[in-house]
């Protein structure tokens, strides 16, 4: 695993990783769940009320905050009729002794560049309805994860807490000629509610959701992004290792059936308003 | 300003804008030893994508407190030129080359012997000269053949290559039009040697038929590309390369 430096991979993560197995042969993990056991989740919104939406999300004690800031501004010149959003994140260095201060280093990089490639291509967000004057005003919404604590797998719950913000972020109404709407806001038009699925393999065991000690242990991992039709819409293998091509089918499988879980849990505690908003 | 308009990927009798059909490869060259102070090097060339990998090292390790006292750091990096693509690529590192030297790098980690060179880094360049889609997996193709070429022990080569989702149908090889336009862009790295994956990236929609009918489809590309990785070096190193 590329999360822990290389020269902290000693024999101990050699004796951890065969310990996780065998526990894996018998249906069992270290912390006492079973393979595809999710740790508890919880999700809080609107946690910052200067931003424009916010949410905390934690994984067991993997805890991430994201905000989501609204400008105005031009749109791609090749998508005149598209609002903009850019997604970012930063492990601080309060989270872990394994993060350093400093501008996103290409893990930070990697995680907003997935959460990002999930948001978009499980085409989330509504994007047109963002636009305001076509070519010329649009809304552009700044996606800013921190990672608070860190306890194994920042992806799945970046990911929550990224639709988790979308899904409860109001912006300031602007009328078709791009003047202020006094006193009025809308609601980001959410259209679907992508979600992730971490999984660690070891040999030819799977296991959801890594606590740290697992992501330090595993042969590989890999994150896989659903929308709520069970598309495919993202995959990374994010750390250094094999799977076994035999083993795919199995994991897109797992992910499945983890993201339709976490699914009704976001519905049930986020809500979804029902406007414009068939999928969810 | 206008909206750009998608243009037909596929045409009625199944074929590809540059007249491939949706599991042909576009027209591959591969060489090794090509840059003459690198320890090792390949050129690797898929239609209009051309990309240069070199390697150096096994040396001593830079700076000496990152050196790991039992195997070597691995250190990559995926670098575009700035007129390899259709709109000048800014100077320096864009935060995508930044990702992608992490997956690539981790891809070599997986097949390498770091542990053969204790406290020591081998350096991995890749250039992406001319950027056409799959530039990635010319690169992650080519690096791999330059560890090999650079002599480096290896678990087994690493071929790579993209498939993708155009107009519905499940493609092999898209081209950066094909990517662009397309539905989805699946970068896979495979070490035939072992048949495990060390690279895969997904970025678009797919049902899981389709993606299993992609994983299934890259196979097939890879082991073309496979072939010719070996007989690259074959030509080099001639019959003393029996298995790789």
């Amino acid at each position: 695993m590329s999360f822990l430096p290389l020269k902290e991979r000693s024999f101990t993560v050699k004796i951890m990783s065969e310990k996780i197995y065998k526990l894996l042969q018998q249906g069992k993990r270290i912390d006492e769940r079973t393979p595809y056991e999710f740790r508890k989740i919880t999700m809080q919104t609107n946690v910052v009320e200067k931003a424009n939406g916010s949410a905390l999300v934690s994984v067991g004690s993997t805890r991430i905050l994201t905000g989501i800031k609204v400008e105005l501004g031009t749109p791609y010149s090749d998508r005149p009729n598209e609002g903009v959003f850019s997604v970012n994140a930063e492990l601080l260095p309060l989270a872990s002794k394994s993060f350093e201060p400093g501008p996103p280093d290409e893990r930070g990089i990697e995680l907003a560049r997935v959460v990002d490639r999930c948001i978009r291509e499980g085409k989330a967000i509504d994007l047109e309805k963002l636009c305001i004057i076509p070519g010329k005003l649009v809304y552009i919404l700044y996606i800013d994860i921190y990672v608070l604590d860190y306890d194994g797998n920042y992806f799945d719950p970046s990911v929550i807490s990224a639709m988790a913000a979308l899904a409860t972020c109001t912006i300031p109404k602007y009328s078709a000629t791009g003047e202020r709407v006094e006193g009025e806001y809308m609601r980001v038009p959410i259209r679907d509610v992508p979600l992730s699925s971490t999984i660690g393999i070891i040999k030819d065991k799977l296991l959801v959701d890594p606590c740290l000690v697992e992501e330090n242990s595993l042969d590989t991992s890999i994150v896989v992004c659903m929308d709520s039709a069970s598309n495919v819409v993202a995959i990374q293998k994010n750390s250094p290792g094999h799977i076994p091509l035999s083993l795919m089918e199995s994991i897109i499988n797992v992910a499945e059936e983890q993201i339709s879980r976490i699914r009704t849990q976001f519905k049930e505690v986020i809500g979804i308003e029902k406007e414009g908003r068939e999928h969810c | 300003m206008t909206q750009v308009i998608k243009p037909k990927l596929i045409d009625e009798n199944g074929r590809r804008l540059d007249g491939r059909g949706p599991t042909d490869l576009r027209p591959m060259k591969i060489e090794v030893s090509v840059l003459e102070k690198s320890d090792g090097s390949a050129y690797v060339e898929l239609g209009k994508t051309k990309v240069y990998a070199a390697v150096y090292g096994p040396k001593e390790a830079h700076p000496k407190h990152l050196a790991i006292p039992d195997r070597a750091i691995l250190n990559c990096r995926y670098h575009m030129t700035s007129f390899s693509t259709d709109e000048r690529k800014i100077l320096g590192m864009t935060r995508r080359e930044i990702e992608l030297s992490k997956v690539i790098r981790e891809a070599l980690e997986s097949v390498v012997f770091l542990e053969e060179f204790p406290r020591s880094a081998i350096d991995v360049f890749i250039e992406v000269v001319q950027a056409d889609g799959g530039t990635r997996t010319a690169g992650l193709t080519a690096a791999s053949l330059a560890l090999a070429d650079a002599g480096i022990p290896m678990r087994g080569l690493i071929a790579a290559v993209a498939v993708g989702k155009v107009d519905g149908t499940i493609i092999l090889d898209p081209s950066d039009i094909e990517d662009k336009y397309g539905e989805a862009d699946m970068p896979i790295g495979i070490a035939p040697g072992s048949n495990t994956i060390v690279l895969l990236q997904l970025n678009g929609k797919m049902t899981k038929d389709e993606f299993k009918q992609g994983l299934e489809l890259a196979q097939m590309g890879i082991q073309k590309i496979y072939q010719a990785q070996r007989e690259a070096l074959r030509r080099k190193y001639g019959a003393s390369v029996t298995e790789v």
